[in-house]
């Protein structure tokens, strides 16, 4: 056998090697250092990640240490937006260009408690990314219900009949924004996170992105099922991933084929999978699939 | 009141500021229950297994394939659920 010419190094194992340390306080198959990672190969050294509470800041682990090679600012539950805000003015003023401000909060910190200061961030049009990862309860405190649950979850504060309300769509609200940049992602598609991060890099303004993250504990499953279970909330097409600029949505790929209704699995498949999904009746199944048509309907309106 | 209870000189060294640690939990390989363990010979380098690992400790090279640090593996098994050969099996800890 010759000399074969050496394979180009792609960037997604090799770049996001470094930043991530190994060791961290995270559960076990717990999807936030997944995306961190598909950060870190986008962004290396140069983010400032601001945390508000959430299980993040416990991931990132305690005082002496520090988990990410990047720096981190943890800050208070409601202030992720405006503290993000005032960091990228910092940076503005200072002349430094090249180091990415990212808000990293969850659902809770986002869609309940730090909605006032992300509007208010998202009304500014300051120049930095929030990326909310959404595991749908409010993980980090024991599991209570959150308004991105889905309808039907059980949590430790809907604990016999599940949620009787069904999800907030944060990315629906920030397209509302009027927002240069909107867009939703899946730890079970880091390749598709990677190109959407990249895109976002090259855009000057607010920038939203929703990644959906299943958290083993508080969903009730196997910890090695985290992406599986990622995959089949696209592929089953509750969970829709595209993104919104210029005035227009576009699907991304993993989410194309499943324009079609005939295409998606059935929900169950999903739903099986996760022991908070348990108690569901017939009927609440029925309603969790209306609503992945009604949702569906939005984004053909929107293409 | 003698001794003012503000303290008026800059505080120099003594700054909380957490630095970049490998551990910050400890060895978390000692929360594992289950072992991932490769078989080289079946894996066919497709990156997959380093991608999606929540704790970063594999590393895959074309030459040598999956290496994977025990020290830190927490053992979640989401390696093994993403390797589309399924080169990389859980056998429980002794």
């Amino acid at each position: 056998m010759g000399e074969s010419k050496p394979r180009p190094r792609p960037p997604l194992p090799y770049n996001m090697r470094d930043v991530v340390l190994p060791g961290d306080a995270a559960c076990p198959g717990c999807p936030i250092p997944m995306g961190w990672k598909v950060l870190s190969a986008v962004f290396g050294e140069k983010m400032i990640l601001v945390i508000p509470a959430s299980c993040s800041s416990v991931v990132v682990g305690a005082y002496p240490g520090n988990s990410l090679k990047a720096s981190v600012v943890h800050v208070a539950f409601a202030s992720a937006g405006a503290v993000a805000s005032g960091i990228t003015e910092a940076l503005r003023r200072r002349g430094i260009n090249d180091v990415q401000v990212i808000a990293w909060a969850g659902d809770g910190g986002t869609a309940d408690i730090g909605m006032a200061s992300l509007s208010g961030a998202a009304e500014r049009n300051h120049d930095f990314i929030y990326i909310m990862y959404d595991n749908e309860a409010y993980m980090n405190t024991g599991i209570q219900r959150s308004s991105s649950t889905p309808y039907g979850a059980w949590t430790t504060t809907t604990p016999i009949i599940g949620k009787t309300e069904h999800k907030k769509d944060v990315a629906k609200i920030m397209i509302a924004h009027g927002v240069p940049y909107v867009a939703t992602a899946s730890v079970a598609y880091p390749h598709d996170f990677y190109a959407k991060l990249q895109r976002a890099k090259r855009i000057h303004g607010f920038k939203f992105i929703h990644l959906h993250a299943p958290c083993p504990v508080g969903w009730r499953f196997d910890p090695k099922y985290t992406a599986r279970i990622a995959r089949l909330a696209v592929e089953t097409g509750l969970w829709v991933l595209y993104e919104y600029y210029d005035g227009k949505l576009r699907l991304s790929g993993p989410s194309r084929p499943y324009l079609d209704p005939s295409k998606r699995k059935p929900v169950e498949e999903y739903l099986k999978l996760q022991g908070r999904f348990k108690r569901l009746t017939p009927e609440k199944i029925e309603e969790i699939k209306k609503y992945v048509e009604w949702n569906w309907e939005w984004v053909k309106r929107h293409m | 009141m003698s001794k003012s209870m503000v303290r008026l000189e800059p505080i120099k060294y003594h700054v909380p500021l957490a630095r970049p640690k490998q551990g910050v939990a400890g060895k978390t390989g000692f929360w594992r229950t289950e072992k991932p363990i490769v078989d080289n010979e079946k894996c066919i380098r497709c990156y997959l297994c380093e991608i999606y690992c929540p704790v970063n400790v594999i590393r895959v090279e074309p030459e040598t394939g999956v290496t994977i640090d025990y020290d830190y593996c927490k053992g979640c098994g989401v390696c093994s659920d993403v390797c589309p050969v399924n080169a990389i099996r859980m056998v429980p800890e002794e």
